[in-house]
């Protein structure tokens, strides 16, 4: 009760401030983000058995992606002119960036059932951040089994790949999955903002998140022009890894674009997060409670 | 007989009630379909005649996939959850006392479901694919019909193993783990990652004669005019053997489950 009255005042106290805190209404959501998975950790981990198994099924499962890859190169040496190692990276990239998305933000896709039911409301009266709550919710531990599976074939990829490694080029890796995770979460936050209007469509969310890393996993040359180009200046999910790949596997470009994209990804992930946050304000403004 | 049929029809207005989880299924099966059909041709164009199947029986395999995935609960489908839910709490106390008999009961249940996923989440992406691709479609009405008697019996294969599944929360509090066994199992051995022709040497034989085989290698097969005559007749018995199979071992589960009900008092 104690922690509840202090959590109260100290957000009454940030409201009262005025909007120059913006800081310090960050800091708070990370705080509150923070103590939830906390929370849901311990839980996890009062069944430890169930963890090990739920973690090792995330691993197996996100790893058929690319055991699917190995067959298809049991009868082939290279698809869409890419080698199996070229995919391994685009492979490993992708699925390292969705995997730290799913991660933090995985849990987002439940928000239309959280409408439906009711419980987004016990969320709202909550002296915390809407947007952490619903984030932290569930949180997931075993997700981890995706972004160690992600590392494990970037790492082979970077072992058997023979790159000419340049400063540029040995910053853009981690660059990739930092920026890529933050296009890929902008689009769970953006996803679960559609459900504030369309209440049963999580689906959809699938299709951009889990069909966007799928269609990332293979080499850009396989697709439709059009479709790449959908991806590239629509939903710019081309910049998780299809765009700044061409650059540190020195590749030219399908759609015949300049290398100085691959500078980009900073700038396109910040640009999808301030969009998100724009959807998700949206979003949560037009939501009138079911009042189950 | 009548009362099982309710049950079928109950089934499916169930999940027919969920419109907007069907649109919004059939745009993500349609995403994937397209996705699935570009590393497919990449994959022929290196291989032509692959799996001995040409490029538009490939793309046609691609989009029967994402047809049938719920029809058959490629990656499970609901009554299993609930089920074990159902057995965690004791509910499933109730489920015995009625004047049916547990298995059927899901079974109809189940099958009315599959019928409504194949309506509802099947044919809008196949002609969309068919629309954006060269599929090859059977010409014959009579291949339309083996195809969907294989269909059928592929619910019942999915069916049966996903029941003893549930079963087993009679012994596991949790049926989680599972449960995610089983979809991992069913999604890898029914073709839906690759055919199972191009899966290589061995692996390739043991996965042909899984049952899960049946959820969509067989019934694609069927589809494309793989089987004729006595071919399909074989398929077919490979099919409703495992189901016969599979659908004794959990009426085998169910007596041995039903006992420990009682002895609980649960």
């Amino acid at each position: 009760m104690a922690d509840t009255r202090t959590a109260e005042a100290g957000a009454a106290g940030t409201r009262a401030d005025g909007p120059g805190t913006a800081g310090a209404r960050l800091g708070e959501a990370l705080r509150a983000y923070g103590l939830i998975v906390a929370m849901w950790i311990r839980s996890t981990m009062a069944y430890r058995a169930s963890f090990a198994m739920t973690a090792f099924g995330n691993f197996v499962a996100t790893g058929f992606d690319f055991v699917t890859v190995l067959l298809m190169f049991s009868h082939v040496d290279a698809l869409g002119g890419w080698s199996l190692p070229e995919i391994a990276f685009l492979y490993g990239t992708t699925s390292t960036a969705f995997g730290l998305a799913d991660l933090v933000l995985g849990s987002m896709d439940r928000l239309g059932r959280r409408v439906r039911d009711g419980t987004l409301d016990t969320l709202l009266v909550r002296p915390v951040p809407v947007l952490a709550q619903v984030a932290a919710d569930r949180f997931a531990l075993r997700r981890l089994g995706r972004v160690t599976q992600g590392l494990l074939v970037l790492g082979y990829a970077l072992l058997t790949l023979d790159i000419d490694w340049t400063a540029g080029r040995v910053a853009a890796v981690p660059m990739m999955l930092l920026c890529g995770g933050a296009i890929f979460g902008s689009v769970f936050v953006a996803g679960a903002a559609f459900q504030f209007f369309a209440l049963d469509a999580a689906e959809v969310q699938s299709a951009f998140t889990y069909g966007g890393n799928t269609l990332l996993q293979y080499p850009p040359s396989i697709f439709a022009k059009d479709l790449v180009r959908g991806v590239t200046f629509v939903v710019p999910l081309a910049f998780v890894n299809w765009v700044p790949s061409l650059y540190v596997l020195d590749r030219e470009s399908p759609l015949g674009l300049p290398d100085w994209l691959a500078l980009l990804p900073p700038l396109v992930a910040a640009l999808c997060m301030g969009l998100a946050g724009l959807a998700w304000r949206t979003g949560l403004r037009a939501y009138r409670s079911t009042g189950n | 007989m009548r009362l099982y049929a309710i049950v079928a029809a109950g089934g499916f207005r169930r999940h027919a009630t969920y419109r907007v989880a069907t649109a919004a299924g059939v745009f993500t099966n349609t995403v994937f379909g397209f996705i699935m059909a570009y590393t497919y041709i990449a994959l022929w164009d290196e291989r032509p005649q692959l799996g001995g199947y040409d490029l538009s029986q490939a793309l046609t395999y691609v989009w029967l996939g994402q047809a049938l995935l719920m029809t058959c609960a490629m990656m499970g489908g609901g009554f299993e959850d609930e089920l074990v839910e159902r057995i965690r709490t004791g509910d499933v106390a109730v489920d015995l006392y009625r004047p049916a008999d547990l298995q059927l009961w899901w079974l109809a249940g189940d099958l009315g479901r599959a019928a409504f996923h194949l309506i509802g989440r099947g044919i809008v992406p196949m002609a969309v694919g068919a629309l954006a691709f060269d599929l090859a479609m059977p010409a014959s009405p009579l291949t339309w019909l083996a195809f969907l008697v294989s269909v059928a019996l592929g619910v019942v294969v999915s069916f049966a193993v996903r029941f003893l599944v549930a079963l087993s929360a009679f012994w596991l509090m949790d049926g989680a783990g599972v449960i995610q066994m089983a979809w991992l199992a069913a999604l890898f051995f029914s073709g839906m990652l690759l055919p199972l022709n191009l899966f290589p040497g061995v692996l390739g034989e043991v996965a042909r004669a899984l049952p899960w085989s049946s959820l969509l290698q067989v019934p694609a097969d069927v589809f494309l005019g793989t089987y004729s005559g006595t071919g399909l007749l074989s398929a077919y018995a490979f099919q409703a053997g495992w189901a016969a199979a599979l659908l004794a071992a959990g009426r085998l589960l169910q007596a041995v489950a039903t006992r420990r009900v009682v002895v609980q008092g649960g």
